[in-house]
C-alpha cells in the first residue's frame, strides 16, 4: 500500500503533469477562466485517465506494440465520449462552457503520456493510482488557476459576484493573463523546490529502462548509439 | 586592497551616465506635459506626478526586499512611470494607472534584471495590460477643456478612418487640442522634444525619421485616405520619439535602427489600414522589440581590417 501511496503523490507532486511535465497546458490555459469550468475539466480528466489506465494495463500484453498508439486512443476515446454524453445529458451549461476542450481529451498528452509511459508497463492497481494521482495533480492546478483568474479577471467566484463591478482586471481572462499566472505556479514551485534543497529535474516519468520502453527519446538513441 | 577591474578595450572614458541621460529624457518630456496639462487640466500633472513616483517607489521596495543594489538614482523608472501616464487619458482612475506602473516595473523590468535586461519596453507592456484590462476607461477620451461640453470625443485617428477631418484641422492637431491620451495629442512640444535629444546627442534621429517616414509611405501605398494627417495622430509622434528610441530594446547599430524603424512603420500603417484597434503602435514597437536581437547580430560591423567568422 506504501508503494501505491508514492504513485498516488507521485503524481500530485513530484511529477506534477502540468507543472513539472508540463503536459496538458493547452486546456488548462484555456479552460482555466471559470472555477466551475476549471474543477470540471479536472474531474472529466480525472475519470478518463483512471479509466484508461486500468483498461489499457489490463490489455498491454494483448495489444501489438506496432499499433499501441492507436489502440490507446480507441480506448481513450472511449472513455471521453461516454463522459461527454453524460455531461450533455445531466450538466449541459457546462458542456457548452468547456466546449471542444472536452473532446479533446482524447489527444490530451497526459492521458496518451500515461498510457504509454506508466500503464503500459505496470500492473492494474498501480496503473490505478497512477491515473488518480495525475488526475488530481492536474484537478489541483487548473482549480488553482482558474480560481485566481476567475476572482481577478471577473471578480466573481463560481458564478457569485465577490468583488465589486469595475475592480477587475480583465486580461487575468485572456490568453496573456492564463501564460502569465502559469509562469508563475511554475516559478513559485521552482522556489519552493529549491528552497527545500531539491534540484529541479523535469522527467518525463521515465524510469531509465529503455529496454522496456517503446518511445524514442533523445537518451535512448544515445544510448543505441553507443 | 578594494577589487580592481579591468574591462576589454576601447577604454573610453565619459561623464556621460544613465542618471544624466534620463534626466535629458525627462527635460524633453516636459513640453508634453505642461501641453497636457493646460489642454486637458491639472490632473494630467497629477496622473504623471503619482505614475512616476509610484514607479520610483516599487523599483525601491523590490530591489530592497531582492537585497539587490538599489537602483533608482539612475531616474529610469522616473521615465518609466511618466511615459506610462502619458498613454492614459486623463479621466483615468490613478489605481488603474498604478496598475499599469506595478506591471512595467516589477513584472517586465524587475523580474527579467533591471534596468538593461528588460527585452521589451517596460512602459508599453504596462499600456498594453491597462488597454486590455480597463479598455473602457483606457478608450474614454475627453474633450479638451475650454471647448465643447462634451464627456468624451472621438480621436483624429477615428476621424480620419471616417474621412471627416481635412487639412483645415492640422493646426489643430500640431497643437494638439483635440481628444485622446496625455501625452500623445501635442505633436509640437513632443517634436520639440525629441530635437532636444538629438541636440544633446541622447538618441539619434535614425528610428524617429525611419519610423515616421516608412508610416507616411505604407500608409499611402495601403490607401490611407489622409497619410500626413495620421502622422501628428493617435500616438505616433509619442512612439516614434520616445518609446522606440529606448536604448534597451532597439538595435545599436544604425543599419539596424534603420530596418527597426522601417518595420515598426510598416506594422503600425497595416494595423492602422487594415485593423480596427487603438493601439498600433503600442503593438508594433512591441514586436519589433521582440526581433531587436536578431538585426543586432545581422548587422554587426565588421571591425577593420577584420574577416567574416566562418
Amino acid at each position: 500500500m506504501k508503494a501505491k501511496m508514492k504513485i498516488l503523490l507521485n503524481g500530485i507532486f513530484k511529477e506534477n503533469p502540468v507543472l513539472i511535465l508540463a503536459l496538458g497546458c493547452c486546456s488548462v490555459l484555456a479552460v482555466s477562466v471559470s472555477v466551475s469550468g476549471g474543477l470540471g475539466m479536472g474531474l472529466a480528466l480525472t475519470f478518463v485517465l483512471v479509466c484508461s489506465n486500468v483498461v489499457i494495463s489490463l490489455l498491454r500484453n494483448i495489444i501489438p506494440s506496432k499499433v499501441r498508439i492507436p489502440c490507446y486512443i480507441v480506448v481513450i476515446a472511449t472513455f471521453v465520449t461516454l463522459v461527454e454524453m453524460l455531461m450533455e445529458a445531466y450538466l449541459k451549461s457546462l458542456y457548452d462552457s468547456l466546449g471542444v476542450f472536452l473532446s479533446l481529451i482524447v489527444v490530451n498528452c497526459i492521458v496518451l503520456g500515461r498510457a504509454e509511459m506508466f500503464a503500459s508497463k505496470h500492473t492494474v492497481g498501480e496503473s490505478f493510482f497512477d491515473g488518480l494521482g495525475m488526475g488530481i495533480g492536474y484537478t489541483m492546478v487548473i482549480t488553482g488557476m482558474s480560481v485566481i483568474r476567475e476572482l481577478f479577471g471577473a471578480g466573481t467566484l463560481l458564478g457569485y459576484r465577490i468583488i465589486p463591478e469595475g475592480y477587475q482586471l480583465s486580461i487575468l481572462t485572456q490568453a496573456p493573463g492564463g501564460f502569465f499566472l502559469f509562469g508563475c505556479a511554475i516559478a513559485i514551485l521552482v522556489w519552493a523546490m529549491a528552497k527545500h534543497g531539491k534540484k529541479f529535474e523535469p522527467k518525463m516519468g521515465c524510469d531509465g529502462n529503455c529496454a522496456a520502453c517503446h518511445s524514442s527519446c533523445d537518451d535512448r538513441k544515445e544510448a543505441e548509439a553507443k | 586592497m578594494t577589487e580592481l577591474k579591468v574591462s576589454v578595450s576601447p577604454h573610453l572614458r565619459s561623464s556621460r551616465t544613465t542618471q544624466k541621460i534620463m534626466l535629458d529624457v525627462i527635460i524633453a518630456l516636459c513640453p508634453a506635459l505642461i501641453a497636457a496639462s493646460v489642454i486637458f487640466g491639472l490632473r494630467s500633472l497629477l496622473l504623471t506626478a503619482v505614475s512616476a513616483a509610484f514607479c520610483v517607489v516599487l523599483e525601491f521596495a523590490w530591489e530592497k526586499l531582492m537585497k539587490q543594489p538599489v537602483t533608482v538614482s539612475d531616474l529610469s523608472a522616473v521615465v518609466t512611470g511618466m511615459l506610462l501616464a502619458f498613454n492614459v487619458p486623463a479621466t483615468m482612475p490613478i489605481w488603474e494607472l498604478m496598475v499599469g506602473d506595478v506591471v512595467a516595473i516589477i513584472v517586465v523590468k524587475m523580474l527579467f534584471g533591471g534596468i538593461g535586461c528588460n527585452f521589451v519596453n517596460p512602459a508599453l507592456i504596462g499600456r498594453v495590460v491597462m488597454f486590455f484590462s480597463f479598455t473602457a476607461d483606457m478608450t474614454n477620451f475627453p474633450a479638451p477643456k475650454g471647448t465643447v461640453d462634451a464627456l468624451s470625443s472621438a480621436t483624429p485617428l477615428a476621424l480620419i478612418r471616417q474621412g471627416s477631418i481635412g487639412w483645415e484641422e492640422f493646426g489643430q492637431l500640431f497643437i494638439g487640442v483635440h481628444g485622446g491620451v496625455l501625452g500623445e495629442t501635442c505633436a509640437a512640444a513632443l517634436i520639440l522634444g525629441g530635437v532636444y535629444l538629438c541636440a544633446r546627442k541622447v538618441i539619434k534621429p535614425i528610428i524617429p525619421l525611419a519610423y515616421l517616414g516608412s508610416t507616411l509611405l505604407f500608409s499611402w501605398i495601403f490607401g490611407s485616405p489622409q497619410p500626413v494627417l495620421a502622422l501628428f495622430s493617435g500616438g505616433l509622434m509619442l512612439g516614434a520619439i520616445f518609446m522606440a528610441t529606448d536604448y534597451v530594446t532597439s538595435p545599436s547599430t544604425n543599419l539596424g535602427k534603420l530596418i527597426f524603424g522601417l518595420g515598426c512603420g510598416l506594422l503600425t500603417a497595416l494595423m492602422r489600414c487594415f485593423a480596427n484597434s487603438a493601439g498600433a503602435v503600442s503593438f508594433s514597437i512591441l514586436l519589433m522589440n521582440l526581433v531587436v536581437p536578431y538585426i543586432n547580430d545581422l548587422t554587426q560591423p565588421k571591425p577593420f581590417g577584420g574577416v567574416k567568422a566562418k
